[in-house]
């Protein structure tokens, strides 16, 4: 087992902070009562993600990470919160579930300090090793091997995931379509060009 | 030599627990959504860390299928509660109570 501290001060320095970055990030996204602030607070945690990425030689899932979760899944978060117009505050008093929050707080505490303990006490790895390549076979860089990995090892599931995201895109047109029915029945066809 | 691998597993299980206590206390249907990023992003943590630690570009291949299972969930996610929004003019989780008894 290696020690526990046994690094430059630089990457401890690095890791400390973005640690703090991604800890107070989700605090803010479980606390804020605004759902701007939450989102905001999610793209703090995700750039401390994305450096944590990089210090572990991971550099090009950091540039994705930034790219797709920062750029795309966050933006989206904000465009329907925009869209829907529920950037008002929420009321994080009023609690419908008699003792929701204590249990939820007690489970997590139980489930987190259970995880801990275990890991602790136990092996962190089986032993099990390169099932898909060395990372650092003949001085690639990261971005070579995890091309060749998913277009040799993963190529079926790469292609599933092609799939899948254009039944998702299709998907999404669907859902947030406005159904023709919905509009037609039943309603005065004067009213109609006023209604949105 | 860099970080010892506990500590970024020890952090991924706290941001994990966060994300897990946000799904179970929120009730705004988005910030629950948002929760569920941050354990996403948890387990991507700790496969990129086991990815070192082995020394196995698979566990790299695994986030980047997670970043587009994300993606995918996200935009279908997002489009329901749109179209729940259209009906209900809500996004509270409490408020779909539809069907019970």
């Amino acid at each position: 087992m290696t020690p526990l501290v046994a690094a430059t001060i630089p990457d401890v320095v690095t890791f400390a902070l973005c640690a703090a970055v991604v800890l107070s990030g989700g605090v803010g996204v479980v606390t804020s009562r605004n759902a701007v602030h939450a989102a905001l607070s999610l793209v703090a945690t995700l750039f401390g993600i994305a450096v944590l990425f990089i210090e572990q030689h991971a550099y090009f899932l950091a540039a994705v990470q930034v790219v797709v979760y920062a750029g795309a899944i966050v933006v989206l978060f904000l465009f329907v919160i925009m869209f829907l117009g529920v950037d008002r505050r929420e009321d994080v008093e009023r609690e419908p579930l008699k003792g929701q929050r204590p249990l939820a707080l007690v489970f997590v505490a139980v489930s987190l300090g259970g995880v801990l303990a275990l890991a602790a006490a136990s092996n962190w790895v089986t032993g099990a090793r390169k099932v898909a390549g060395s990372r650092t076979a003949g001085g690639h860089t990261d971005t070579y091997l995890l091309g060749k990995s998913i277009f040799t090892t993963y190529l079926w599931a790469f292609e599933i995931t092609a799939a899948l995201l254009v039944i998702a895109v299709v998907g999404a047109v669907v859902l947030a379509r406005r159904p023709p029915s919905v509009h037609d029945a039943g309603e005065d066809p004067g009213t109609q060009g006023e209604r949105r | 030599m860099s970080i010892a691998p506990a500590w970024y597993l020890a952090l991924a299980a706290v941001l994990f627990s966060l994300g897990a206590l946000g799904v179970l206390i929120r009730r705004n249907v988005l910030v629950m959504f948002m929760c569920i990023e941050l354990m996403l992003n948890a387990a991507n943590l700790t496969f990129v860390t086991f990815s070192r630690v082995l020394g196995d570009i698979g566990g790299q291949s695994l986030v980047f299928f997670v970043l587009v299972v994300a993606a995918a969930e996200v935009v279908v996610g997002l489009g329901i509660v749109v179209a729940i929004f259209r009906r209900r003019s809500t996004t509270a989780a409490d408020d779909l109570h539809g069907m019970k008894g």
